[in-house]
């Protein structure tokens, strides 16, 4: 088989903390080509943010990457040296935060903070890194780039800051991006909007892009693949319209059932009962037992992972393979 | 910005009003001049035409009047001592305290902030610790006993340094310094790092706290995540996010600096202000006295708009609120 631009396998990201140990991350695999949308969904907590950090070696202590593998192009990125992975960060693999207001540096102008990303990998004149930081704005629909450069993060809108992260990204043309809830606090117009422009910035580019969000219903416009996140693990996973149309998790129908739909505006949302297990005392077995209508004595045991590599969920009673919606 | 200016000036001028009040009456409650200025054995005589020349009958409203109106033409009377006009005796000694003054200030910028980045960079290590040590020492030991033992080792042991006076000085640009000898220079090494003592200790504190607070914060992960070297995180975006609180405390240090250039002035017998105040007290040279409260409280509202544009200059999001 050909390789694959991203391959993340039994990876484990660990915090030691004076309570115990918190396993943020506690096995988790993915699989991305080039091209591809893969949605990473959960609820707050879930340890999506952690999976991302670990990617790109930013976890901070008391965290650690304590186990797995991850491949990108072929390369053990875990095994890559700190120069090695520093010279990947921000230039073949991008990460955008959830708010630019709180990750853009609000005393350095934009401009500042696009021209040192361009330096940081490439040796250009600064007027060259400033030309290229401009385009990036104008590529993202940022008007007037060549005022708007020289603006503070402060000086821009939501929206626009989020275009801002997104041009950064895009400095370098990399081959990933991991993009963390990046319009989560952005209004739904808007935040369709930059959608589909991530989407067809994506095809074009030829880029793999790791979607993170707690919105199943966003991922659903955006990805081809989904892997659905709880507890550290990825419970269930596949290509975006199976599993949105055929889910076999109870957590991932729990998480669709209670998506605000069309035809029933003015009912209240169904909401999955009970809470996320608290990480340091997480239920023995399936971690999804305590709020799960269809756990038996069964799920006292860790559930493996059942299916095959491109379609996979880790569950004992998993649901019938019959359409939800009609 | 130019609406900001206005309104300090005005404010400004209000406060140097109310100042001048309450030293004029503070310091004319107390003692009386003709006990020192007069030989013990003067005759009434001489006594009533010193009181005349001096118009220390009038009443003192008129005399606060004629005060405010000399003042106002850049008159604040004849040093009772040195029968020279007061500004001038105060602007001949206030260079040697600005250099002194600035000198520590630089000094603690200087030697403080690496400090700071090196003990907030390792946090619980050996260097911090040392560092941190050093800094409670600096200040908590008094700032007189300091200037002992640093005329103790310099001057008397090792004998590199001399511990009193101002050395010789030049002109650059048209200010006499002692940056503009040797001599001057070495004088001027010891008294300054007395002063800068405590303020050292101060802003490495100050540093220290700035980068561990900064150094979580999502904007460093993300400069991370963009491949910024460490290097640069450190010299321009925590460099630049801490650069707000330290310009604000030693905006407000200046001035005690220059109360504290009182002390370290007198261990070095160093010529400037300070030495003159505390001389112009002991002799009651009232006029001395008006006229350096008043220096000191302009230059304090000067350092003071100083340290807003500054803060404005470093921080984009206040420069956009006031315009
Ligand atoms: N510094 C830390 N110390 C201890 N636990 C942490 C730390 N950071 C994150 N975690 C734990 O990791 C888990 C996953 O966090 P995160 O990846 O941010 O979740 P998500 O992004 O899915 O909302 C959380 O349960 C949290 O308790
Ligand atoms: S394994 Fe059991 S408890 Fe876990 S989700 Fe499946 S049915 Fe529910
Ligand atoms: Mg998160």
């Amino acid at each position: 088989m050909s390789e694959h631009l991203l391959e993340v396998r039994g990876l484990r990201t660990w915090f030691e903390t004076p309570k115990g140990t918190v396993k943020a991350v506690d096995g988790v695999d993915l699989t991305l080509n080039r091209g591809e949308i893969l949605g990473l969904v959960g609820e707050s907590g879930s340890g999506k943010s952690i999976t991302g950090f670990s990617l790109l070696g930013l976890v901070d202590p008391p965290g650690k990457v304590v186990e797995g593998d991850i491949r990108f192009q072929g390369e053990d990125l875990r095994a890559a040296s700190a120069r090695r992975q520093r010279a990947l960060r921000g230039n073949r693999i991008a990460m955008i935060f959830q708010d630019p207001m709180m990750t853009l540096n609000p005393v350095l102008r934009i401009g500042t903070q696009m021209i040192e990303t361009v330096q940081a990998h490439e040796k250009v004149s600064k007027s060259e890194a400033r030309r290229r930081a401009r385009d990036a704005l104008g590529m993202v629909g940022i008007p007037h780039p060549e005022e708007r450069i020289d603006a503070y993060p402060h000086e821009f809108s939501g929206g626009m800051r989020q275009r801002v992260a997104i041009a950064i990204a895009l400095l370098h043309k990399p081959d990933l991006i991991i993009a963390d809830e990046p319009t989560t606090a952005l209004d739904v117009t808007i935040q369709s909007q930059i959608l589909s422009e991530v989407q067809s910035l994506t095809r074009d580019l030829g880029m793999g892009l790791i979607w993170i969000s707690h919105d199943l219903g966003v991922v659903g416009q955006l990805a081809n693949k989904v892997a659905v996140m709880y507890a550290g693990r990825i419970v269930e996973r596949g290509a975006v319209d199976d599993v949105l149309d055929r889910p076999r998790h109870p957590y991932t129908r729990g998480l669709l059932d209670s998506l605000p739909m069309e035809n029933d505006r003015g009912q209240p949302l169904r909401q999955i009962p009970g809470n996320a297990p608290p990480p340091l005392n997480r239920p023995e077995g399936c971690p999804f037992r305590p709020r799960c209508a269809r756990a038996s004595e069964a799920c006292l045991a860790e559930p493996a992972e059942t299916g095959t590599a491109a379609r996979a969920w880790r569950c004992f009673h998993p649901l019938e393979q019959t359409g939800v919606f009609a | 910005m130019t609406v900001f200016i206005l309104r300090r000036v005005l404010q400004a001028i209000l406060v140097l009003a109310i100042t001048s009040l309450v030293v004029f009456l503070g310091v004319y409650a107390i003692g009386d001049p003709l006990e020192i200025l007069l030989p013990a054995d003067a005759s009434m005589a001489e006594r009533a035409q010193v009181t005349a020349s001096l118009h220390l009958d009038d009443p003192l409203a008129l005399q606060y009047w004629n005060f405010i109106v000399q003042a106002l033409q850049g008159n604040f009377g004849r040093s009772f001592v040195f029968n020279r006009p007061a500004l001038e005796v105060i602007f001949e000694r206030l260079p040697a305290t600005l250099e002194l003054v600035t000198t520590s200030l630089i000094l603690s910028l200087i030697i403080g902030i690496p400090l700071g980045f090196l003990a907030g960079t390792r946090p619980r290590t050996v260097t911090d610790e040392t560092i941190m040590t050093g800094s409670i020492l600096g200040f908590s030991l008094p700032n007189f006993w300091q200037g002992m033992m640093l005329i103790m080792i310099f001057s008397v042991w090792l004998g590199w340094l001399p511990s009193t006076g101002r050395g010789d000085t030049g002109t650059i640009l048209g200010v006499r310094t002692s940056y503009a000898t040797w001599d001057g220079f070495v004088h001027l090494l010891l008294p300054a790092t007395n002063l800068a003592l405590a303020q050292i200790a101060l802003v490495i504190r100050l540093t220290r706290t700035g980068v561990q607070e900064t150094m979580p914060l999502d904007f460093v992960k993300y400069a991370r995540a963009r491949g910024i070297s460490e290097r640069r995180i450190l010299s321009v975006h925590v460099f630049k996010t801490i650069l707000i609180p330290i310009v604000t405390v030693l905006g407000i240090e200046f001035g005690s600096l220059i109360a504290f250039a009182v002390v370290t002035e007198t261990i070095f017998a160093w010529p400037g202000v300070g030495k003159l105040i505390i001389d112009s007290i002991n002799m009651l040279d009232r006029p001395i006295v008006v006229a350096y409260i008043l220096v000191i409280v302009s230059m304090f509202i000067v350092i003071n708009l100083v340290v807003d544009v500054l803060y404005s200059l470093l921080d984009p999001r206040i420069r956009s609120r006031a315009s």
